[in-house]
């Protein structure tokens, strides 16, 4: 082993001259056959970017001959229904309709990136229904032609009942594609236990005295709005150069140990666990959390402004039991429903008139179920008064792939740190 | 006469399309992506753009190195940790060892995921270790063990322990105890038969060891994931999050065939270093 290694002549020979012998002809057409079998396998998209509306006649097209099958399967996100399901129940005792509810989305990326290959080739996906968020990947299944065109004469109660603010929303206007499931904030959550002061403001996520106990969201849009608002860019109206000056903000605290991790819907369970006392949150989580667990951490929109979201109901495209999704979205909009979704969940409610159907509900019952509905019907995380939704901040909306990928340039390095 | 020249190629024939199905088409398949560019809705078209790889390296160059540090940490740790464990299994266990054996094994009936999620509930920040101790003061409350690299090695060599300890094990036990009588005999002391004798026959099995440990480790993507933090990121978990996060296929193919290339630089450097002629024939004897 110690002893120096002689080349082998012949071994210098081949390296130095260039000899083309029948096995590298082989060997060069075998490289051309690679190349071929290269190009050929491209990853078909879907969509074209400019496609955002349906086409006139979509909506007939698609809806025609489809019936009732008695049953669909509801993909949503984990905190977003009472676990024993009353809706649903009530909703298969009204129509017959049975519902197979299941918490699998906990992030939008990794959602769009786990059913796209399937839609892409035009197959079920295994769910009639699910919710997503408007940002990236909710403009990504709107120009793939992902999602199946609404017919609102199937939505009767829709119409009488939701907000119609709803209905101007940039990421889907008219809503043709989508109807909201709820909306809600990203603010800050906190356990009062461990911090032992008020958080009022967004400085306070980095703040050294919270050091490796800061979380934060993954998703790079939420990630990157904070950045922005803590330095206060509005994140609507972001341009590139801003996105940089928020991607190093962001690297600060990173890089001072202050941040714990980047969390996805995961999040709600460090804070239950100790792991982080400070993070980034969703409006409605908490409340549930605290119900849930007799907890009693807080939720804060910060003084520098959240943001505000809005999670939808879609149908995907190649849904095999559409007619009974459509039933169920609207089924959510009548007014009780609504109301009860709303009092269990905490989130903010798309139909106005719940809030007097939940103040009935107080009414009637009674004990501590009576002030946590009064309480829900006066919470400005279900109903937000015009004074608070000053405070909130839209996502920015990309125009372009290019710019959205430019984007996730930015923002992806410091989530994968 | 034909048939006896064709046996050998009809017998290689089920393993050849096996290989060819689930080991060249899909290499061949990440290999054109890696040089492929558009975006998710409109599609990626083949371009033969190799900036992709260079942009992939600069972005993650991190993770990269952090994910081999990592890999070489824990195959060192594994070492130090097995070599003992086999040791006396392959010379002190009588005819228990099939049972030790069977021991090592055990925690593997065990989905791989779930135990890495157990050592998360053990060592939460205020768990059943760490939650005593800041309790008693010795601890600030702060103090924590999940998230930092630490947690990641201890996991990654936890998960791959039996790995290393197993061909470790099959090497020692074919040291025929008459070679080291005779080292005996020949007036070696128990340290110096151990240092000249059993430890380079057991040289390949540690070889073989490092292989089975040190390529996974460093492409291991759970541990990370469910013990780290976003500064213990590794380059599985990156291609993981650009598959199927990102839907940025070329990048993530990009990167994985970066690390197949420099895992394999590594070994072949590693193989080349230890001799392995010699390594492979006693390994093959």
């Amino acid at each position: 082993m110690s002893h120096p290694r002689i080349p082998d002549p012949s071994l210098v020979r081949g390296l130095t001259s260039r000899r083309l012998d029948r096995r590298d002809a082989l060997r060069m057409s075998g490289l051309a056959a690679l190349g071929a079998a290269l190009s050929a396998c491209g990853v078909k998209g879907k969509g074209s970017p400019a496609a955002s509306a349906p086409a006139a006649d979509a909506v007939a097209k698609y809806w025609n001959g489809k019936t009732s099958n008695g049953k669909l399967t509801f993909a949503n996100w984990p905190l977003y229904m009472d676990p024993k399901h009353p809706e649903l129940q009530k909703f298969t005792a009204a129509t017959g309709v049975q519902v197979k509810y299941e918490e699998v989305i906990q992030e939008m990326g990794p959602w769009f990136a786990k059913v796209q290959p399937q839609l892409a080739a035009g197959q079920d996906i295994g769910y009639d229904l699910m919710v997503i968020t408007n940002g990236i990947q909710f403009k990504q299944f709107v120009q793939s032609g992902f999602l199946a065109p609404l017919d609102h004469s199937k939505l009767p109660n829709y119409a009488k009942n939701a907000d119609p603010a709803y209905a101007k929303e940039a990421f889907d206007p008219g809503n043709a594609y989508t109807i909201p499931w709820t909306s809600g904030m990203t603010g800050i959550a906190y356990d009062p236990k461990k911090v032992n002061r008020p958080i009022t403001k967004l400085a306070d996520l980095w703040d050294p005295a919270f050091k490796g106990k800061v979380g934060m969201f993954s998703d790079t849009q939420e990630l990157g709005n904070f950045g922005m608002l803590a330095l206060g860019i509005d994140p609507a109206k972001s341009a590139p150069a801003d996105w940089k000056k928020a991607a190093a903000k962001l690297k600060e605290q990173k890089q001072q140990g202050i941040l714990r991790n980047y969390y996805d819907q995961s999040y709600v369970d460090a804070l239950g666990k100790g792991e982080v006392w400070i993070t980034q949150a969703w409006s409605g989580d908490i409340f549930q959390k605290n119900v849930s667990d007799g907890a009693n951490f807080k939720f804060v929109i910060p003084e520098e402004g959240g943001t505000i979201w809005t999670d939808n109901f879609a149908i995907p495209i190649t849904a095999k039991n559409p007619s009974d999704a459509i039933k169920l979205m609207d089924f959510f909009y009548q007014v009780d429903v609504a109301a009860s979704l709303a009092e269990y969940i905490n989130y903010v409610c798309p139909v106005p008139a719940a809030k007097e159907q939940i103040k009935k509900d107080a009414a009637a019952a009674t004990g501590a179920d009576k002030a946590s509905m009064e309480a829900v019907a006066k919470s400005p995380l279900v109903f937000p008064t015009a004074d608070d939704y000053a405070r909130l901040h839209y996502y920015r909306d990309f125009a372009t792939a290019a710019e959205q990928q430019e984007y996730q340039s930015i923002f992806e390095p410091i989530v994968l740190g | 006469m034909l048939r006896r020249r064709l046996a050998p190629y009809l017998l290689v024939l089920p393993g050849g399309l096996w290989l060819l199905l689930f080991f060249v088409v899909p290499m061949v398949t990440m290999l054109s992506l890696s040089l492929q560019e558009g975006d998710v809705v409109t599609g990626y078209v083949f371009t033969g753009h190799w900036q992709t790889y260079a942009d992939a390296i600069v972005n993650y160059r991190t993770q990269l190195v952090r994910s081999l540090a990592y890999g070489a940490v824990t195959t060192l740790i594994l070492i130090v940790l097995a070599f003992p464990v086999a040791y006396w299994i392959a010379f002190y266990a009588g005819r228990r060892k099939a049972t030790y054996l069977f021991l090592l094994l055990l925690p593997f009936f065990v989905s791989f995921v779930l135990r890495t999620i157990s050592w998360r509930q053990i060592l939460t920040d205020d768990g059943m270790v760490l939650g005593p101790l800041k309790h008693l003061g010795l601890l600030s409350s702060s103090a924590h063990i999940l998230g930092t690299p630490a947690a990641v090695i201890g996991g990654l060599a936890y998960n791959f322990l039996p790995f290393m300890v197993l061909p470790i094990y099959v090497a020692l036990e074919r040291i025929d105890p008459r070679v080291v009588e005779a080292a005996r005999d020949l007036y070696a002391d128990p340290a110096t038969a151990f240092r000249k004798v059993i430890f380079p026959l057991a040289l390949p099995g540690v070889f073989a060891g490092v292989l089975m440990t040190f390529v996974p480790a460093s492409s291991d993507y759970v541990n990370s994931a469910v013990l780290g933090s976003s500064s213990t990121t590794m380059i599985g978990q990156v291609i993981q999050s650009q598959y199927l996060t990102s839907s940025n296929y070329p990048t993530a193919s990009a990167l994985s065939f970066t690390l197949m290339a420099v895992l394999l630089i590594g070994v072949f450097a590693y193989a080349r270093a230890l001799g392995t002629e010699d390594v492979m024939k006693v390994a093959a004897r």
